[in-house]
């Protein structure tokens, strides 16, 4: 089966900023890909040009087997796209909104408003279906503009941040949808800056950083990729941090962390289960309280600081609407 | 729990075709105005400059100007109405902002649909709402005791002509509307620009009044040729040469800013 989405050396600038620098993609049909990296890596931009809104400067893509470029009229039919911002009429009610978007697809009027409250019912908006959007939460409109982007049930779906700004139930919510849209065979392009969103979601995961793929894989493949294991050991007093720093250094095969205000030092290490056991002894030797010890795989913030040489979301905020 | 999939809408055809651009365009001039349903506000805003200039022209302006104010408003609502339709074009320039601020413009392009049909869609929302304040400065105009001379015939023609100058400038708001960042700054483009060019006309005063310069530019201003135009049209006059006259500014607009909003809104990509 051909892949739903391909992209090969995508490049796009913005006078002497570099938005894509040789962005490579392939995402088979009935698959999410989670495109993983902090603002300004390149995320949206990419789904920009995937979704015709943007030309790239060189490079090609396909969405569903239509050239981005030559194919766009035809594309438009076989994607949804719900973008960083929900693009809502504010004037206008939730019901209203997704209606004319049935409409655009000349569904009819009839089978446009069918699906609108479907839709609504599915998003939990029942209840806010007629109001105006200009009352609706962020978290509302957010919902709002997803549910505007399956309206035609596309086959292949782009998610930008899809969950930036949603509570804790909203975020659930999506991600049961997107679980459920692949389940039917929607292919799925989502882009985050939260590790455990494209570790729960996505099959692969590119980590994109300055405009390109810098790593992709499985989330375990990836963690993988930067080896090993993590001690995670917490002590009960902060003045321990620098003895236990010192003592289980020589089993780290690579830079040791020190969280100061979480009392915790997490070292990577080689054969998890004998280091741990190591690091006990060590730890016990030197007469170090320690509260809690464990093993654990790395995070995709590990794996991002080990590629990049920086955090995912180190000077990024949430951004609520 | 509802499903979430429904059946595979089929791909169009590669080129929207007309009927199917037509139908698109008027979904989204309903999309623009639907919303008067929810905001009957807007109405009220649109048509409450016209109301107070009239009131205020007449009645304070009007019997210094012209001796009375039964004179003056025959005289100066055709004006009026000019003037209130230049700047209701900025609604388009003002709602083609909020939608690419807020991204619903992106929204519409990524659907399958016609090029045109947000633009096209708009433009149609906006030029009934023209009607509406035509109607609306008329009618008062009516009751203080203008009188239209012409019928209805007139009114028709004049509204005719009326939409299709708006129509023209349109592209002037589209072009400001692609390059304002944000509704704040139309408004004061509004103001800067639109103020001094309605106020530079025979839309108050005769031209004959003003001194050397600016009575030649006032007699070509196209607000003043559009007056004249309206006002033969609604009380009777000379009207070939003023209509055609509007015409043409109509299109000179059309020829310059067309191709800028165009290429303006094709740099949003």
């Amino acid at each position: 089966m051909p892949p739903a989405i391909t992209a090969e050396g995508l490049v796009k600038k913005y006078g002497d900023t570099v938005a894509l620098d040789g962005m490579d993609l392939s995402v088979p049909e009935g698959t999410v890909f989670g495109l993983l990296g902090p603002n300004g890596a390149g995320k949206t931009t990419t789904v920009r040009i995937l979704t015709t809104l943007l030309r790239p400067d060189a490079g090609r893509a396909a969405v569903a087997g239509f050239d981005v470029v030559a194919d766009a009229d035809r594309l438009r039919a076989h994607i949804g796209v719900s973008g960083q911002y929900a693009a809502v009429d504010d004037h206008l009610t939730g019901a209203e909104n997704l209606e004319m978007v049935g409409r655009l697809y000349h569904l009819g009027a009839k089978r446009s408003r069918r699906r609108a409250r479907e839709l609504l019912e599915r998003f939990d908006l029942t209840d806010a279906a007629d109001r105006p959007v200009q009352g609706y939460s962020g978290g509302m409109r957010r919902r709002l503009d997803l549910a505007g982007a399956l309206v035609a049930d596309p086959p292949v779906l782009f998610l930008d941040e899809p969950t930036t700004g949603l509570d804790p139930r909203a975020r659930t919510t999506l991600w049961d949808v997107v679980a459920e849209l692949v389940a039917g065979g929607t292919t799925v392009l989502l882009t985050t800056q939260y590790l455990e969103e494209a570790d729960r979601l996505a099959e692969t995961i590119a980590v994109v950083d300055h405009g390109r793929v810098i790593a992709l894989g499985t989330a375990d493949q990836l963690k993988d990729r930067i080896g090993g294991d993590r001690i995670q050991v917490t002590v009960e007093s902060a003045v321990d941090l620098e003895t236990v720093r010192r003592t289980l250094a020589p089993l780290a095969i690579g830079d040791v962390q020190t969280d100061a205000v979480a009392s915790q030092v997490t070292i990577p290490v080689v054969n998890g289960a004998a280091a741990l056991t190591a690091a006990l002894g060590r730890l016990a030797a030197e007469g170090v309280v320690v509260r809690d010890a464990g093993l654990r795989r790395p995070t995709l913030d590990e794996v991002f600081l080990t590629l990049t040489g920086h955090h995912t979301v180190e000077h990024t905020k949430e951004s609520v609407r | 729990m509802t499903a979430i999939t429904s059946p595979r809408v089929k791909a169009p055809s590669v080129r929207v075709g007309p009927l199917s651009t037509l139908r698109q365009t008027m979904t989204l001039a309903w999309r623009s105005l639907v919303q008067i349903k929810h905001n009957p506000m807007e109405l009220l805003e649109l048509s409450l400059q016209p109301i107070m200039f009239v009131l205020l022209f007449v009645f304070v302006f009007g019997g210094a100007i012209a001796g009375s104010t039964e004179n003056y408003i025959q005289f100066a609502l055709p004006g009026i109405i000019v003037q209130n339709a230049v700047f209701a074009t900025l609604t388009t320039a003002i709602g083609l902002n909020t939608d690419i601020a807020k991204g619903v413009f992106d929204r519409l392009r990524s659907l399958p649909i016609a090029r045109t049909a947000p633009l096209a869609g708009r433009v149609i929302a906006d030029l009934t709402k023209q009607v509406w304040s035509i109607a609306i400065v008329l009618g008062l105009g009516m009751l203080l005791g203008f009188r239209l001379n012409n019928g209805p015939a007139g009114v028709l023609g004049a509204t005719a002509l009326l939409l299709v100058v708006a129509l023209a400038v349109s592209w002037v708001s589209v072009l400001i509307g692609v390059i304002a960042s944000e509704p704040e700054k139309v408004q004061i483009f509004a103001f800067v620009l639109l103020m001094p060019l309605t106020f530079t006309s025979n839309v108050f005063v005769p031209s004959a009044t003003m001194p050397g310069a600016l009575r030649a530019w006032a007699e070509i201003n196209p607000v003043s040729v559009l007056a004249d135009a309206v006002r033969g049209l609604l009380s009777g006059g000379p009207v070939a040469t003023p209509i055609l006259q509007s015409l043409l500014w109509a299109a000179a607009i059309t020829v310059v800013f067309a191709p800028l909003a165009i290429r303006a809104l094709r740099r949003k990509t």
